[in-house]
């Protein structure tokens, strides 16, 4: 299968590319255009002008439900929706049921994403059996499974001896580490921000503190055991200082937001609209702007999705019982292009943040247009505006607080491992 | 240009476009001249001339009020009883444990039945914040939703019942200073409390609190936080005093009992740092030697009593109003 993309705007943040020429795939990878030259017989040609032709988006965090909570939604639905979004590869979260803590869970969730022939699935393997935080996994076995990188999921390793030991063990066998920095005990039963709408709307809060200081124990045994490690997602201005600190001091360490967390903040609550509910939670407008500050400078390599999609029940109900989590993959990236319209960051800068870094992040060699990589790219069209629609959505959720906006960007075409992928 | 996000709360859902009280849920997004018009029509309500009461008896005759009781309560749930008989509506009590409603039926289940039923009022308390504001949201115009107390979030009709108390013994709220002493954190009536106070012009409203249970940014409600008993009295005309659940405590937001008294507990010496002729408020029920002495209580400058009654009249105003009976 051979397939020519013409004349559209490539921008490949690998090399540093953003020009207007064609682009060349042959058997599932890029053909350097040098070699490609006239004699090139596509099977199929795509026009892209005035469109931009980018690696497909790889998405560091979503859930799919599947397995375990297939009444929300499944793999089926999901990738698909990752396609219509653009997102070529997704990395799963090892909380599923069961959990990915054995190597047969990992065969599994790879095989049937496979089957699917939808967007790549990336499952992460726990860093302790059953996400307990109390023995470490067979992370060699994990790895050999096909695991790149280990987490906890949301539950935070407590005990501290573990932790460290855990990172130890992952760094011995090159494993990157996922933490999610969010303190059991100062998370308490909370569900929003602690401030000024906590205090108004009178709702169970979750304290700065509980990110910060988890994070600040996290930074301080990765620089002990110098395992290299991704902070999965930040929410406050503190955080991003810690971060940017961590990285000055030459920690391998490397962090991503949420594009919800980027665009949202704890006032758009307002009388307990639970479509709001995400853990972490929506921090102040200073947050959030810290937030963007920590994107446009770097010190944030990647913009994640958060993926969670839900059925209608879990926000049907009082808010600090409604279930947190917004269904993001469908508009990963028209909330990243917004930061471009918003002058946060150029648009080449825009598209390492959810294509490159987390290729990077994830140690998978997607991601780029050069010669010889996986051809897994996104057109989209940057100008054209699009009425988000829950009804129209293909994942199963329709938990969007951004039902009824106008974003921009509009995919057009999704190819993985060099085909046209149909949804 | 930042995304435009459609926001379910850009709509009030308290007031319909025309300005008529749809739901009572909140004092926030109410106006001074609504909140004053409520406690002037309660005005009518508290007068012992039996006339009057006949005939406000048949005001409401027809409807039915449903209490739809998540979480106990006798005090609160009695007066709105009361009211909505005095009012001539049928009344049902519906005290159901969210335990039990929790394992099938959800909250809203429980209300699209009881609507199936032909109600037209329904009081909800609930100890989740919000919950009033959820069904509000989900019913059909012609059902009432009155918040009785949701989770930490509000309990306007208590709010309503002690400006209406402060304005019979102390006249004109704009005059006057306040301090709100006991658990803020955890107090819906002190959020209704410092929303009513502020929309009503209060000169000064305080509230009074170990740090412990003082929610961040309180200030930016428009109070002054005050961790000293003595400073936070000083000079004030009401005393509201808060309930403390000692169940919420853990032995970590306060001590001991012993020792909240000691700090934070209303007695003679204190109160004498208020102004000459300060009232004292207590929404009920008291805990006697834990937030509040019995001798201060007890005495003349205590209008606990008064509170309840007025609590009725306020209630029966609010209920009119939703039936749109307090035009004519």
């Amino acid at each position: 299968m051979k397939v020519k993309i013409k004349n559209g705007r490539v921008i490949d943040p690998a090399s540093g590319e953003d020009q207007i020429r064609d682009l060349f795939i042959a058997d599932g990878a890029i053909v350097d255009p040098h070699k490609a030259g006239h004699e090139f017989s596509a099977d199929s040609e795509i026009d892209a002008t005035d469109q931009i032709v980018c690696p497909g988006l790889i998405d560091l965090q979503a859930r799919l439900r599947e397995p375990g909570e297939e009444h929300k939604a499944s793999m089926q639905s999901e990738l698909a929706a990752a396609i219509k979004g653009g997102i070529t590869s997704v990395c799963v979260p090892p909380d599923t049921n069961p959990i990915i803590d054995t190597p047969a869970m990992v065969h599994m969730i790879r095989q049937r994403g496979r089957r699917l022939e939808k967007a790549r699935v990336y499952p992460m393997g726990a860093l302790t059996t059953g996400l307990r935080g109390e023995t470490l996994t067979d992370m060699a076995t994990l790895k050999e499974a096909g695991c790149t990188v280990l987490g906890n999921g949301d539950n935070i390793i407590e005990n501290t001896l573990v932790m460290r030991r855990a990172m130890q063990y992952a760094s011995t066998f090159n494993l990157s580490v996922f933490l999610t920095p969010l303190d059991h005990w100062l998370r308490g039963n909370g569900c929003v921000h602690e401030g000024e709408i906590s205090t108004r709307l009178g709702l169970p809060a979750i304290p700065e503190a509980a990110e910060v200081v988890a994070l600040a124990r996290d930074l301080a045994l990765i620089e002990t055991t110098g395992v290299r490690a991704h902070i999965t997602q930040i929410s406050c201005a503190r955080s991003v200082e810690k971060i940017r600190e961590a990285k000055a001091r030459g920690l391998n360490v490397t962090a991503a937001v949420s594009a919800h967390h980027l665009h949202l903040s704890e006032q758009d609550i307002g009388d307990f609209d639970t479509r709001y509910h995400v853990l972490p939670p929506l921090r102040s407008l200073s947050d959030r702007d810290a937030l963007r500050e920590g994107v446009s400078e770097g010190v944030i390599d990647a913009i994640c999705s958060d993926h969670q999609p839900h059925g209608l029940d879990a926000k049907l109900a009082p808010f600090s019982e409604s279930e947190p989590g917004i269904a993001g993959l469908e508009t990963l990236l028209s909330l990243t292009l917004q930061l471009v319209l918003d002058g946060v960051i150029s648009l080449p800068e825009a598209i390492s943040r959810v294509t490159f870094n987390p290729a990077c992040i994830l140690g998978i060699d997607v991601g780029r247009l050069s010669p010889g990589a996986p051809a897994d790219v996104c057109i989209f069209n940057p100008s054209l505006e699009q009425n988000i629609n829950v009804g129209d959505f293909y994942s199963q959720g329709r938990n969007s607080p951004f039902d009824g906006s106008n974003l921009a960007g509009q995919v057009t075409a999704v190819i993985v491992a060099g085909k046209v992928v149909t949804i | 240009m930042p995304i435009e996000i459609k926001n379910s709360s850009s709509q009030p859902l308290q007031i319909d476009s025309a300005g008529r009280l749809l739901h009572f849920l909140a004092i926030e997004g109410l106006d001074r001249q609504r909140l004053l018009q409520l406690l002037d029509s309660a005005a009518q309500f508290i007068s012992s001339d039996t006339n009057v009461r006949k005939s406000q008896g048949s005001l409401l005759a027809g409807h039915t009020v449903v209490n739809l009781f998540f979480e106990d309560s006798t005090r609160t749930r009695t007066t709105f009883e009361i009211a909505g008989k005095r009012l001539g509506a049928s009344v049902i009590n519906l005290n159901t444990s969210r335990l039990s409603t929790r394992k099938g039926e959800t909250v809203l289940d429980t209300v699209r039945t009881l609507e199936a039923m032909d109600a037209d009022i329904f009081v909800v308390r609930d100890n989740s914040s919000g919950t009033a504001h959820l069904i509000a949201r989900h019913v059909p115009p012609h059902v009432h939703i009155i918040n009785a107390g949701d989770g930490r979030h509000a309990h306007p009709t208590q709010a309503m019942l002690d400006m209406f108390t402060i304005r019979a013994h102390k006249g004109d709220i704009s005059k006057l200073r306040f301090a709100i002493v006991g658990d803020i954190l955890h107090s819906r009536v002190a959020r209704s409390q410092i929303a009513a106070l502020q929309i009503l012009g209060a000169k000064e409203i305080r509230v009074v609190a170990p740090a412990t249970l003082l929610p961040t940014e309180i200030e930016k409600l428009g109070v002054t936080a005050l961790t000293d008993i003595d400073k936070g009295l000083e000079g004030v005309d009401v005393i509201m005093m808060l309930r403390l659940q000692l169940e919420r405590m853990e032995g970590q937001l306060i001590p001991s009992s012993q020792e909240y008294f000691r700090c934070y507990g209303l007695n003679q010496d204190r109160l004498n740092h208020a102004a000459p002729d300060a009232v004292v408020m207590h929404p009920g029920p008291m805990n006697r030697g834990l937030e509040i002495a019995s001798d201060v209580a007890d005495s003349d400058r205590s209008l606990v009593l008064s509170q309840v009654t007025n609590g009725i009249a306020v209630r029966m105003a609010i209920m009119a109003e939703l039936a749109g009976m307090n035009k004519e």
